[in-house]
């Protein structure tokens, strides 16, 4: 009986060993982590850091809001809820959003990434500024349903936040736009270029003859709205699919009230597409090759198709399969297990 | 020795700075329903088509505000003012560093310019905390109007107009100019008042009447335009 009992003492001694070393403060950054570096080839950015320098301390602070609960109104909700890590920052296997209480939203969440070179957010484009995205999902009823004031009274009462915030921006106040910047701090240096299409261009890696192929075809008909290195013109289009009854989403023509609008959705970017499953603003499309044989099938487009989309034209199989083949060079491996991005409550 | 030598050189300065208070115009807002004092929850007013109702909720924003004078010398604040029937001192707003000159006029607009509703996360007036933000389509409300009619056709009878939109063809700011009915002389340092009249009940007519059972909530662009142009006339100077 004894024996067990002081291998229950070890056992205990060597748990609260690990669990010491979960500690937030684990990772250890150096200046070089936090550094914007815009990667060879990109446009200038939309966001502009200059006017919220990045430090250290303040990325620290926005991933530990990015991975807490406390946004949310009963703590069970928080942005990597929905914007997983293992799915690029898309919610895996997902059809469109979960919130709070088990509810279920209008719209498949989208990947987030390269954020700082969007002029605005959401599929519809609603909101226009990186800075202000984070206040939609904590206010919606359907996702985190928390106020803001709620959100800084709930910070201002934990010693590790009061610790965090002084840290990052040199007093003791914690306000909304302080929030606000660490949170951009921490999403806006979501920057994928080292997928093996990067490599390629830059000639550190190989394409088989497929996804040589495939990059051709993609050049030929989808690069002019999935336009690189980005992929995507941040345009709204509408993309032909029928209107699925029971959302009736108006899209961006809720946002701008012009009828022209209707229906119209901000085209995504591809990187990481492989992880963002499943797809289209609904989520209708499972696997990438659906969202090819939609786009290459003029007969399954709704008469306001985007004319850009007529362009593309009947796709034959094999060019469907070089299309996917190409797509799934898109993923940013190197991003996807970067630890600056990993969840600070786990090793 | 030396201490005192710093004091008697020192003390004349700290008392020249002491009474140059500098150039400093209050502002005061009277919130009235045609020619009664705007009271909440309390008083039932009578809108242009005779519909009663009760006000629970009034607050918008003030900013740009420009003093004009004849020889067209502009002195520009660059505050932001969000003005609340529900707290006084927001009622009476205080300009300063006011550039030397006469003023004979003044202008600002109700609401926020579109630079500032293209800028991300701010603080203080401009905090979203002040639930005067739309979360959906990102912008600022310029100004909200609540209250409880008999008419409304909502649940719980309210009536909520949220008026914001910086962006064309909906973009309701407001630019208002009112002379002023004597000029402010701020040739030399000095501190004045002016009492602004604002009628709440011009929000409901002209050049649209507004009816609480077929329009009781505004919360969207095309409809907060029309309202706009409705209260642009509803601050004048006594």
């Amino acid at each position: 009986m004894n024996k067990i009992y002081g291998y229950f003492t070890v056992f205990i001694i060597i748990l609260s060993f690990l669990n010491f070393n979960t500690k937030d403060n684990e990772l250890k950054l150096s200046r070089k982590d936090v550094q914007l570096v815009i990667p060879k080839g990109f446009p200038p950015p939309h966001y502009d850091f200059k006017k919220n320098p990045i430090t250290i301390e303040g990325f620290l602070l926005g991933r530990k809001l990015f991975y807490d609960g406390i946004l949310s109104r009963d703590s069970s909700v928080s942005c990597h809820t929905c914007h997983q890590r293992i799915a690029a920052f898309a919610h895996i296997d997902h059809t469109l959003s979960h919130g709070i209480d088990a509810q279920i939203g209008t719209r498949n969440v989208p990947a987030l990434q390269n954020l700082i070179w969007r002029d605005a957010f959401m599929w519809d484009g609603g909101i226009n500024h990186l800075e202000i995205q984070a206040i939609n999902p904590i206010t919606s009823k359907i996702e985190m349903d928390e106020s803001l004031g709620n959100v800084l009274v709930k910070l201002r009462r934990s010693s590790e936040y009061k610790k965090m915030f002084k840290s990052a921006f040199k007093d003791t106040l914690i306000n909304s736009e302080r929030m606000l910047k660490a949170l951009t701090q921490f999403t806006g240096l979501m920057i994928f270029n080292n997928s093996r299409y990067d490599m390629y261009l830059r000639g550190e890696d190989s394409f088989t003859s497929q996804e040589k192929n495939g990059l051709k075809l993609f050049r030929q008909k989808c690069a002019s709205c999935h336009k690189e290195p980005l992929f995507t013109d941040n345009s709204y289009r509408h993309n032909g699919l029928f209107v699925d009854s029971n959302l009736i989403d108006l899209g961006r023509g809720k946002i701008t009230g012009q009828k022209e609008d209707n229906y119209k959705f901000k085209v995504p970017s591809l990187r990481n597409v492989e992880m963002t499953y499943p797809y289209m603003h609904d989520g209708r499309f499972r696997k990438l090759y659906e969202v090819v044989k939609h786009y290459g099938n003029p007969n399954a487009h709704s008469s306001l198709v985007d004319e850009e989309i007529k362009k593309i034209g009947r796709l034959s199989d094999n060019e469907k399969v070089d299309l996917v083949a190409f797509l799934l060079t898109l993923t940013d491996k190197k991003f996807l297990y970067d630890k600056r991005f990993s969840d600070p409550s786990f090793r | 020795m030396l201490k005192l030598v710093i004091f008697l050189f020192i003390t004349p300065f700290v008392l020249c700075s002491q009474k140059t208070v500098g150039n400093k115009l209050v502002i005061h807002f009277d919130h009235k329903v045609d020619s009664q004092y705007l009271q909440l929850d309390s008083i039932t007013y009578k809108n242009n088509i005779g519909q009663p109702y009760t006000i629970t909720k009034f607050k918008y924003y003030l900013s740009n505000i420009i003093l004009k004078s004849k020889d067209k010398k502009k002195s520009i604040s660059h505050d932001v003012f969000l003005i609340d029937e529900e707290n006084t001192s927001s009622k009476e707003i205080i300009l300063s560093k006011i550039k030397k000159g006469v003023y004979d006029s003044i202008s600002f607009i109700i609401g926020v310019d579109s630079l500032r509703n293209c800028s991300g996360a701010q603080s203080g007036a401009l905090d979203p905390i002040n639930a005067m933000f739309w979360t959906w389509n990102t912008g600022y409300i310029f100004l909200k109007l609540e209250g409880k009619s008999t008419m409304s056709s909502a649940p719980g009878k309210i009536f909520e107009y949220h008026i914001g939109g910086y962006k064309e063809p909906t973009n309701a700011i407001e630019k208002v100019h009112l002379a002023l009915p004597f000029p402010l002389d701020f040739t030399k340092d000095n501190e004045q008042t002016i009492k602004v009249n604002v009628n709440v009940a011009e929000l409901f007519r002209a050049p649209m009447d507004i009816d609480f059972s077929k329009l009781p909530s505004v919360t969207d662009t095309k409809n907060a335009l029309m309202i706009s142009r409705n209260y642009n006339d509803m601050f004048s100077i006594k």
